[in-house]
């Protein structure tokens, strides 16, 4: 018996040898280009936040540094946090979306002097609160803050000890919403979700199953392509009328989204630097990648070639 | 802390018994504690609301402030400290080198090359051999269907790329382990000391020094081995204690009486007696090691992590399957592996059948294949990179998001239901009680029940845990997300015993149960969230889910074992009296597995809390979220920093109670 085991062990080695001699590709034979051709661009490391919208500025201006410049792009998967935190130690070069995050710029920017600004991205940020669209059809008036006490009691759920829910996301974002229920008398509760998937999948449901949902949101963000939700306006922002955390009673400011870069990197003369410099489209353009990316399935690479190729005079202008 | 099950035995369990005994053995236990209770109650009616140390969201306290300004100040310094220039600079140059050499081999183009050293055909076959070599067969061929599954879900590389990271981790922390291991086992001195250590690297959550780490040893292939080696390397530390521990004491005495020098009976004896264990414990490490690949993930470490955590951006829930998947399969694969090499350690030593003859030259005819597997898939296109392109993945895929949206249109109407009537009957009023009471009521109650129910000792550690967690200034977050897990622990230990009790008594049950329980415990929750939030809401119930789902397999198969361990002819005897099953049940095995019982509830509720953070995630706010915003905000990191500890306090003092509570069980 074992003796068997022991031939069919040395045929199958023997087979395995014969295998060798007639082969197929050999790796290293077929030319692998790409590869090796960097040019005088090296190496650029790239920061891609948690985010859709970001995902989709990342996949455009990494495949234009990737075709057009031939850098080799390194993507880094990191929050905001540690992405600016990797300025300091050389391991982030760009970070292409920035969301104000006042307390970063004033400690790597000012303070550590690791960062520099590196102009705006022409994405408009727009934060506030939301309503799925059937709730805003029904009961148009309650896009107006100071009807919101009238529904209060619709937004009751098992979490907000009997006053209305306000739902918040992902802690990484700027909120005041604890401080505007307060200031502006609202009988709500905030209730802290977690995360931007908690949001969105509240969001979907309160739409498909006509539910009462109010929540912090913001855009550029795919899932408005799915779901248009509807902000609700609060007391217009003003200049400096958000200065003091515990007393904001306006709404929040348009964010005008720009891109960091560390010190190091824009002193370097990288054509890459370039190109994150000059980088600058529209919601719709994000929005457009972002839909291939998150709803179509694209890989990455894939969306930004459809969205380069549909835009080719764009890009130009980026690495003119 | 993973299944580190330090058995309640032997120990001083009769000493703190005897103490107290004089006055409290005139009323039974239950009295005390519904006495405590009835005085809890009252006093809160009068004090409600009353002294709470309530903190809101975006509150700091001095501590965390202090926190906060030390982080930036090692961040500001960095590149002129010492420290960082001559010793964790230098750590970091190895483990990185050790992980870029992995993945060389086995996941990433190296050098010249488009492709890795090894391809998918070396890496299956070495993985088929390995298997074979220090299991059986049967593993081997398991190995051989799981490695190349990988390659069909189109996710050859992710999977190669976790795989580098957790040998990584693995190999650096047995490194330390078993030394630490033996040590402990060695030295009752050095064992109390590693102790709470040990319950701060399991139990501290990752997010909370994820960041630093990263500022310490930069982010890549270092961070993440690192704080995957810190999460899993106390399993085989205390495993390995325990191993040493429990070699018989006449067998080392006949080695000294033979004149064996302390390192001979060391190498000798202790260690060669205590293999199978201490393998053992290398499988808890390993499982744990695989349970940090979405975290890993967080700091930029390739792999499966990476797939599951984009997917979870846009909630393509089917493509996160699949990733959890492929974790999932090489968590079953290296668990399974890992224990038929414990069998074998057994077995070798007992038997030695005709076929061992053989062992030797089959190994080698084996090791030959292997090597022209490996070099096949050095050289040739078709065995290096994985043909297809992952189909099978597609489909896994698309039939998870059917079935997905399925469940959530058509059940949640009744989930809805189910959710409601626990959060209103259960958790609120119990959160209630613990926030609205006074500090000093609370941690009062805590530490007289820890007294009635596991002595003066473990009222001593309850009374410091109560003081420290004051001190971090989330008292308050820390009463609610203790209501939630003890709600979620009562949860868990329901479906421990109706599962578990099951298990145990039919051997069929267990084997069509179990592949189940280890799904449930290897699967990233940032896997099933998505639908769990579709079907609860964000909501403190779906936080207590997703720990049900982490904490019950635990309870269930530590049940299991305790019911399957009653003697057979007690429950013949039981049988032949006249007993129903009913009454075989609750009469006879629940009462006689009372240690395993206990024991359930300690892991249950260490499992359960070890998801707090999850939790945070899809809505239980309090302490998760602190944490979680911690790692989100730089300005709330010394918050975090403090939930995370406060999430430690709760853990130790839990651990310490029901430990304590076992001993008197089993004595």
């Amino acid at each position: 018996m074992a003796r068997h085991w022991q031939a069919g062990a040395a045929g199958l080695a023997v087979l395995g040898l014969t295998l060798t001699a007639c082969g197929g590709a050999k790796v290293g034979d077929s030319s692998s280009a790409g590869s090796g051709s960097s040019g005088k661009c090296g190496t650029f490391n790239l920061a891609v936040n948690p985010w859709v919208g970001y995902e989709a500025d990342a996949a455009v201006v990494a495949y234009v540094a990737q075709h057009n410049l031939g850098c080799t792009v390194t993507k880094k998967n990191l929050k905001e946090q540690i992405a600016w935190q990797g300025f300091g130690t050389g391991e982030v070069d760009a970070v292409l979306e920035n969301w104000g995050h006042a307390d970063l710029v004033k400690k790597y920017i000012d303070g550590q002097k690791t960062a520099v600004d590196a102009g705006q991205t022409g994405n408009k940020g727009l934060i506030g609160w939301y309503v799925p669209p059937w709730l805003a059809k029904a009961h148009p008036d309650i896009l107006q803050w100071k009807n919101l006490n009238k529904y209060a009691s619709q937004f009751k759920t098992s979490e907000s000890s009997g006053k209305g829910q306000l739902l918040d996301g992902d802690p990484s974002y700027v909120t005041n919403d604890a401080a505007l229920v307060k200031n502006l008398k609202l009988n709500f509760k905030v209730v802290y979700a977690g995360s931007e998937a908690a949001l969105i999948t509240a969001f979907r449901d309160a739409e498909k199953n006509k539910k009462w949902v109010i929540g912090y949101f913001y855009e550029p963000q795919w899932f408005l392509s799915e779901v248009p939700l509807k902000k609700v306006s609060l007391p217009a922002y003003k200049t400096g009328c958000d200065t003091d955390a515990a007393k904001v009673a306006c709404d929040y400011p348009i964010y005008n989204l720009n891109k960091i870069v560390s010190a190091k990197f824009a002193k370097s003369g990288s054509p890459a630097y370039d190109l994150v410099k000059n980088f600058n489209w529209t919601n719709d353009d994000q929005n457009e990648v972002a839909k291939y990316i998150a709803q179509d399935k694209l890989s990455d690479d894939a969306a930004a070639k459809k969205w380069v190729e549909a835009n080719k005079d764009k890009v130009d202008a980026w690495i003119k | 802390m993973t299944v580190a099950v330090e058995k309640p035995e032997k120990t001083e369990a009769a000493e703190p018994a005897t103490a107290p005994a004089k006055g409290a053995r005139k009323v039974s236990r239950p009295m005390v504690i519904g006495a405590i209770l009835v005085v809890w109650l009252v006093l809160f009616a009068l004090l409600r609301g009353k002294q709470t140390l309530s903190l809101a969201v975006a509150d700091l306290t001095d501590l965390h402030r202090w926190i906060n300004d030390f982080n930036d100040s090692i961040g500001a310094n960095r590149n002129s400290n010492p420290l960082f220039l001559y010793f964790f600079n230098e750590i970091r140059l190895v483990i990185d080198n050790l992980v870029t050499f992995v993945q060389h081999l086995i996941s990433q183009p190296s050098g010249a090359r488009p492709v890795p050293e090894i391809g998918w055909l070396g890496v299956v076959g070495l993985a088929g051999f390995v298997s074979w070599a220090v299991g059986n067969w049967k593993v081997a061929l398991l190995a051989v269907a799981g490695f190349t599954f990988f390659g069909l879900q189109g996710l050859w590389q992710e999977s190669m790329d976790t795989l580098a990271l957790i040998l990584c981790a693995v190999f650096v922390a047995l490194l330390f382990a078993i030394p630490l291991g033996v040590a402990a086992g060695l030295s009752d001195r050095f064992n109390r000391l590693m102790t709470p250590f040990l319950d701060f690297m399991q139990t501290m959550p990752t997010f909370v020094y994820l960041a630093p780490l990263t500022l310490f040893f930069l982010i890549g292939g270092a961070s993440a081995t690192i704080a995957t080696v810190i999460y899993a390397a106390p399993p085989t530390i205390r495993i390995t204690a325990h191993a040493i521990r429990n070699v018989s004491k006449t067998t080392v005495e006949a080695a000294d009486s033979l004149g064996a020098t302390r390192r001979q009976s060391l190498l000798k004896v202790l260690l060669p007696m205590s293999k199978r264990t201490v393998v053992m414990g290398v499988n808890q490490t390993i499982m744990a090691a695989l349970a940090m690949v979405t975290i890993a993930a967080l700091i930029n470490a390739p792999g499966l992590g990476v797939n599951v955590l984009q997917a979870l951006q846009s909630l393509d829930v089917g493509t996160a399957f699949n990733a959890g998947l492929a974790i999932v399969i090489m968590a079953i694969v290296l668990d399974r592996v890992t224990t038929a090499a414990s069998a074998r350690e057994e077995h070798a030593r007992n038997s030695r059948n005709r076929f061992e003859k053989w062992r030797r030259p089959l190994l080698g005819a084996g090791a030959v294949v292997t090597a022209v597997l490996i070099y096949l898939s050095h050289t040739y296109l078709w065995a290096a990179d994985f043909p297809g392109d992952g189909t099978v993945g597609t489909r896994i895929a698309s039939a998870t998001d059917t079935a997905a949206n399925w469940v959530q249109d058509n059940l949640s109407g009744l989930t809805n239901a189910f959710r409601d009537a626990i959060t209103n009957g259960l958790l609120n009023p119990f959160q209630t009680l613990l926030t609205d009471s006074p500090w000093w009521l609370v941690g009062a109650v805590l530490v007289a029940l820890a007294v009635v129910l596991g002595g003066w000792k473990a009222g001593i550690t309850t009374a410091a845990c109560v003081g420290l967690l004051v001190a971090t200034g989330v008292w308050s977050d820390a009463m609610t997300t203790m209501a939630s897990t003890l709600v979620a622990t009562v949860l868990v230990m329901i479906l421990g015993i109706v599962f578990g009790v099951w298990m145990g008594r039919s051997m069929m049950a267990d084997r069509m149960i179990r592949p189940t329980l280890d799904a449930a415990q290897v699967m990233p929750p940032f896997v099933y969230l998505v639908p769990f939030l579709a079907l609860f809401g964000a909501t403190r119930f779906t936080a207590i889910v997703a720990a049900i789902v982490y904490g019950a397999p635990v309870a269930m198969k530590i049940i299991a074992d305790g019911i399957r361990a009653v003697p057979e002819t007690t429950v013949e005897a039981a049988t032949s009296a006249g007993c129903n099953t009913w009454q075989i049940i609750t009469k006879v095995q629940l009462p006689m597995s009372r240690s395993a019982l206990t024991l359930a509830t300690n892991q249950g509720l260490i499992y359960v809390l070890s998801m707090v953070v999850v939790g945070g995630l899809v809505g239980a706010g309090a302490l998760g979220y602190d944490v979680v915003a911690g790692f989100s905000q730089n300005e709330l990191y010394g918050k975090g920093l403090a939930a995370g500890l406060a999430i430690v306090l709760l853990g130790v003092m839990f651990d310490r109670i029901t430990q304590a509570a076992a001993r008197r069980a089993s004595a």
